[in-house]
C-alpha cells in the first residue's frame, strides 16, 4: 500500500495581472516525502510555496491538506492543521530573543497563546522543549540575546527552529541554506535528516549538492508550470532539464 | 519523540532559561521604590494632591496608549475618544444615579465608564486591523472627531460645549467622601492606577503580551505560526479602550465635571506625547511621561502658556531627532552599553 | 442654493491650494507633514501684518506670502525635514506636531490669541449677481485666482520636464533614481513650492476664514480629509475632494448644522477603510 497523500494541489493557478506565476500545477506529496522543488530563477517556486502555505490566495484550483480542502483557509488555520514553513528572507521578531520566539510558537501550537495572567516561562515543559530545539540547532548559547543583532547564519537556523517548533505534518523549507556559511549548512542538513520519518518535506534550493544529498524525489518548475518530476537520477540525466539550466548553473552530480 | 522522555528531567540549561524568563516578571527594587514614593507623596506633598491625582489619571491614559501602540504597534491618535466616553458615561451615571443605592458608587461608575469605552473600542477595533500606520492614524483620529461631534451636538445628554454639570459621585464604597483637599481623590485614583497597572504588567509579561510584541515585529510570521493576529489586536484594542475609559471616569469623578475638552484632539495628542517622552513599549513610559509632562506644564505654564507650548514642541522635535525611545529607551540603551563594555573587560 | 454652491466651491478651491503641497509631498516621499498648516498660517499672518502695520496693498501681499512661505519651507526642509524621511510615520507625526506647537506658541506670543481680521480693499468687497445668484466679489476673486493656479499646476505637471520627472518620482522613487533623476532635489523644490502655495492660500484665506493661532491644528483635519479622499497619486483627485469637501462643509453648516461635521468625518473613515488609495485615485484599490 502506498503512503497516504498529505499535501496535494489540483490545477493550481495564480495570476499577477497578465503574468501567469503558477500554471495549472498538479502536485502530490506523500507522507514521509523528501521532495525538492527546483527551477531557474523566476520559475515561480516561492509563489507556489506561498499558495500552499496560505500567504497568497490562488486565482483558481484547489489545495488539500491531509485530505481536507484548505483552499479558502487562512495561513493561521493551515498552520494549526499541521503546515509549517520557513521563509526565503528571514521573517523573525527582531526585538524578541530566540528563546521567546520559540516559547511563543510552542504556546500557539498548544493553544496557550491567549494565556494572559501567568508569565512567559511558567510552563516548564515549554521551556524545556524550546531549549532542546535550540540545542538541536546548535544555537542554545544565544538563547537570550536579541534576535535582531544575531549573525545572519544564526537567524537562518532560528528560522528553521521556529518551523520545527510547530511540530508540523508538512514542512516547506524555502532556500534554508541560502547565505549560510559552509559549516552551518551541515547543521541544517543534520537537522533535516533527523526529522521524524512521517513528516512530509518540501525543499526549495539552488545548491544542487544539497538537493541531491537530501531529496528522494524532485520536481522541476519552469515558467510557473510543472516541467518534469522524477527521482534524482532521472532528473540529473534528463537532457531537457540540463537544457533549462544551461546558462543558469551547471548541474554536477 | 525523544524530547518527551527528556521533558521529565529538564536539562540544566532549561532550568536556567526558565529562571531567566521568570526573572523578567519579578518586581525589581526600582519598581517597588517607584510605588512606595508614589504612595508617600500623600504625606510629602499634601498641598499638591489634586495635581498628583491628575498625573495618575493622565498616566493611566498614557498606559492605555502604551498597551495599544507601544506593545501591539497600533498607531493611534484617537485614544482621547475613549477617555471622553468613559468620562461622560461615568459622569452621567453619577449625575442620574445619585441616591439610587449601589449604582451611584464611584467604583460602579468606573466599570460603567470603562465598559462603555471598551464596547466602543471593540466595535471600532475592526477598523484598525488592516492598513498602514498612516491609515490607522487617520482612522483613529476620524473616530475621535466623530465622538467629539456627538459630544458637542447632543446637548440634551452631554450639556454640549458647557460640559456636563452636576456630577456628584457618592462616597467611595459608601465610606470615603470626596473632600476639598483631594485626599480621597488621590488615594482613590492612585489605588485604581496601581490595580490596573499590576494587571497590565501581568498582561505584558504573559504569552498573550509576548504575542502582541511579535505581531508588532512581524505580522507575516505570526500568521505562519498559527497565531490569530486579528483576534489578538481586537483584544488589546478593547483592553486599551477600557483603560482609557476608566481614566476618563476617574477624571469625571474626581473633578466632578466632564467637558468636550476631554475628547478633543489635544487630549489624544498630549497623552501620546507623554508616552513618547517616557518611552513607548516600556511599562513605566506612560507614568514617567505624565509626571514629567504635567510638572513641566505646571512650571513653564506659570511663566506664560505660550512658553510651555513652545518648549513642548521643541522637546518633541528634539526627541524625534536625537533620542529614540524616550527617557526609558535612553536608559535601556545606556545600560546595554554598560553591560557590553563590562562583558568585554 | 446657487449662492451656497458658489461659496462652497470658493472654499473648496481655497482648501485645495492650501492642501495640494501636502498631497504631493506625501505621495513623493511618503512623508506626512502635519505642520503643513503652519506654512499657511505664516502666509496669513504675514498678510495681516503687512496690511495692518505697513499698509501694503493686498495684491502685493499675495506673492509676498507665497515667497515668504516657500523660503521658510525650503529652509526647514534642508535643515530639519530631510532627517525624517526614513523614519516611521509615528516619528514624522510627532515631529511635525512638535513644529505645529512651536509655530502656534510663537504666533500666540507675537499676536495674541484673538482672531485677526483683515480689511479687504474696497474693490474686493460687496456682492454681485452672477447667473442669478448673489455672490461676494471676494469669493469670485478667490475662484478665479485658484482656477488659474490649478490650470497652471496641471500645465507644469503635464507639459514640463520638471513635471514629468516629478510624476516619475511619485510613481516609483527607486526607479526614478535609477534613471538618474535627482529625487532629493525635486523633493526640495516641491516642498518649497507646496509650502509657498499654502502660504498663498493662507493669504487668500484671510478674507474668508478668521485667523488665530490654532489655525494649523483646526485645518490639519481638513487637509487630511482632502488627502484621504483624493489620494496622492494625482492632483485632480485632491482637487475634486477639496471641492466636494468645501461644498459639503458650507452646505452642511447651512442646512444641517447639527450633523454636518459628523457626516464629513464618517465619510473620511469609510473611504479610508474601503478605498485606502483614495476615492479618486487611479487604478483599483489595493
Amino acid at each position: 500500500m502506498s503512503p497516504k497523500i498529505l499535501l496535494e494541489s489540483r490545477q493550481l493557478v495564480k495570476r499577477f495581472g497578465g503574468i501567469l506565476a503558477t500554471d495549472h500545477v498538479d502536485f502530490q506529496l506523500p507522507q514521509g516525502a523528501r521532495h525538492a522543488l527546483i527551477g531557474p530563477n523566476g520559475a515561480g517556486k516561492t509563489t507556489f510555496v506561498n499558495l500552499l502555505s496560505g500567504v497568497l490566495t490562488p486565482t483558481s484550483g484547489e489545495i488539500f491538506l491531509d485530505g481536507v480542502n484548505v483552499t479558502g483557509w487562512s495561513a493561521r488555520r493551515r498552520a494549526h492543521a499541521g503546515m509549517a514553513r520557513t521563509f526565503q528572507i528571514n521573517q523573525l521578531f527582531a526585538d524578541l530573543t530566540p528563546l521567546e520566539t520559540l516559547m511563543l510558537t510552542i504556546a500557539e501550537r498548544e493553544n496557550a497563546g491567549w494565556s494572559w495572567f501567568r508569565p512567559v516561562g511558567s510552563r516548564s515543559d515549554f521551556v524545556d522543549e524550546a531549549m532542546s530545539l535550540l540545542r538541536q540547532l546548535g544555537i542554545e548559547d544565544i538563547a537570550h540575546g536579541r534576535v535582531g543583532v544575531l549573525a545572519y547564519g544564526k537567524q537562518r537556523l532560528l528560522e528553521i527552529a521556529v518551523a520545527l517548533a510547530q511540530k508540523p505534518k508538512v514542512l516547506l523549507l524555502d532556500e534554508p541554506a541560502a547565505g549560510v556559511p559552509e559549516h552551518e549548512r551541515e547543521q541544517i542538513l543534520d537537522v533535516v535528516a533527523a526529522l521524524p520519518g512521517d513528516v512530509a518535506l518540501i525543499l526549495i534550493e539552488h545548491d544542487m549538492h544539497l538537493v541531491f544529498r537530501f531529496a528522494k524525489s524532485i520536481s522541476v518548475l519552469v515558467n510557473g508550470g510543472l516541467f518534469v518530476e522524477g527521482t534524482p537520477e532521472e532528473i540529473a540525466n534528463d537532457p531537457r532539464v540540463r537544457k533549462v539550466y544551461l546558462g543558469e548553473e551547471e548541474v554536477n552530480v | 519523540m525523544t524530547d518527551m522522555t527528556l521533558s521529565h528531567q529538564p536539562s540544566p540549561e532549561a532550568v536556567k532559561a526558565r529562571a531567566v524568563l521568570l526573572g523578567r516578571s519579578r518586581w525589581g527594587i526600582a519598581e517597588i521604590a517607584f510605588w512606595v514614593i508614589a504612595a508617600a507623596c500623600y504625606f510629602l506633598l499634601p498641598t499638591k494632591l489634586s495635581l498628583l491625582s491628575e498625573i495618575a489619571i493622565l498616566g493611566l491614559l498614557a498606559l492605555s496608549i502604551d498597551l495599544v501602540l507601544g506593545y501591539a504597534g497600533i498607531v493611534t491618535l484617537g485614544q482621547g475618544a475613549f477617555f471622553g466616553i468613559g468620562a461622560y458615561a461615568a459622569g452621567l451615571a453619577a449625575k442620574h444615579g445619585a441616591g439610587a443605592g449601589p449604582w451611584s458608587d464611584p467604583l460602579i461608575g468606573l466599570f460603567i465608564g470603562g465598559g462603555f469605552a471598551a464596547l466602543i473600542g471593540f466595535l471600532t477595533s475592526f477598523l484598525v486591523l488592516r492598513g498602514s500606520d498612516l491609515t490607522r492614524l487617520m482612522v483613529t483620529l476620524g473616530v475621535a472627531l466623530i465622538v467629539d461631534e456627538i459630544v458637542n451636538q447632543a446637548k440634551w445628554l452631554t450639556g454640549g460645549s458647557d460640559g456636563l454639570q452636576g456630577v456628584l459621585p457618592s462616597p467611595v464604597l459608601g465610606i470615603w467622601d470626596f473632600d476639598l483637599f483631594g485626599r480621597t481623590a488621590f488615594i482613590y485614583s492612585m489605588s485604581v492606577l496601581f490595580v490596573l497597572f499590576v494587571i497590565a504588567r501581568a498582561i505584558v509579561k504573559s504569552p498573550f503580551g509576548l504575542s502582541l510584541q511579535a505581531i508588532k515585529g512581524n505580522p507575516l510570521r505570526t500568521r505562519a505560526i498559527g497565531m490569530p493576529v486579528n483576534g489578538r489586536l481586537v483584544a488589546i484594542y478593547t483592553i486599551g479602550s477600557f483603560y482609557a475609559g476608566v481614566a476618563g471616569a476617574l477624571a469625571a469623578q474626581t473633578t466632578q465635571f466632564a467637558s468636550p475638552d476631554y475628547v478633543a484632539f489635544h487630549r489624544s495628542a498630549d497623552a501620546l506625547l507623554m508616552l513618547v517622552f517616557g518611552g513607548a513599549g516600556h511599562l513605566y513610559g506612560g507614568l514617567l511621561g505624565s509626571i514629567i509632562f504635567r510638572t513641566m506644564q505646571d512650571v513653564l505654564g506659570n511663566i506664560t502658556p505660550q512658553y510651555w507650548q513652545f518648549w513642548l514642541g521643541a522637546t518633541l522635535v528634539g526627541l524625534v531627532l536625537f533620542v529614540r525611545g524616550g527617557i526609558l529607551g535612553l536608559l535601556a540603551g545606556l545600560r546595554d552599553r554598560a553591560t557590553r563594555n563590562g562583558g568585554a573587560k | 442654493m446657487l449662492t451656497i454652491l458658489l461659496d462652497g466651491i470658493a472654499y473648496g478651491m481655497l482648501l485645495f491650494i492650501l492642501a495640494v503641497g501636502l498631497c504631493v509631498t506625501l505621495g513623493l516621499m511618503n512623508f506626512i507633514n502635519l505642520a503643513h498648516g503652519a506654512f499657511a498660517m505664516a502666509g496669513g499672518y504675514l498678510t495681516i501684518t503687512l496690511m495692518q502695520q505697513a499698509g501694503v496693498p493686498f495684491l502685493v501681499c499675495l506673492p509676498a506670502a507665497f515667497i515668504f512661505a516657500a523660503v521658510l519651507g525650503l529652509l526647514l526642509e534642508r535643515t530639519l525635514y530631510r532627517h525624517l524621511y526614513d523614519k516611521t510615520h509615528l516619528d514624522q507625526v510627532l515631529f511635525s506636531i512638535g513644529l505645529v506647537f512651536m509655530a502656534m506658541a510663537m504666533v500666540d506670543y507675537a499676536y495674541g490669541a484673538n482672531q485677526q481680521i483683515v480689511n479687504l480693499p474696497e474693490y474686493l468687497t460687496g456682492r454681485i449677481n452672477f447667473l442669478g445668484a448673489s455672490i461676494g466679489v471676494y469669493r469670485l476673486f478667490v475662484i478665479v485666482i485658484c482656477s488659474l493656479l490649478v490650470i497652471g499646476l496641471q500645465l507644469v505637471l503635464t507639459q514640463t520636464r520638471f513635471g514629468s520627472r516629478l510624476r516619475a518620482a511619485v510613481d516609483d522613487g527607486r526607479v526614478a533614481r535609477g534613471m538618474g533623476i535627482d529625487v532629493t532635489r525635486i523633493f526640495a523644490i516641491t516642498f518649497a513650492v507646496g509650502s509657498g502655495l499654502a502660504g498663498l492660500g493662507g493669504a487668500l484665506g484671510t478674507g474668508i476664514i478668521s485667523f488665530d493661532p490654532t489655525f494649523p491644528l483646526k485645518y490639519m483635519i481638513y487637509f487630511l480629509i482632502v488627502i484621504s479622499v483624493g489620494g496622492t497619486t494625482t492632483i485632480t483627485g485632491p482637487f475634486l475632494a477639496a471641492i466636494l469637501l468645501g461644498v459639503a462643509d458650507v452646505a452642511g453648516k447651512y442646512y444641517v448644522p447639527a450633523v454636518g461635521g459628523f457626516i464629513i468625518y464618517t465619510i473620511m473613515v469609510l473611504v479610508l477603510i474601503l478605498r485606502p488609495q483614495g476615492l479618486f485615485a487611479r487604478g483599483p484599490a489595493r
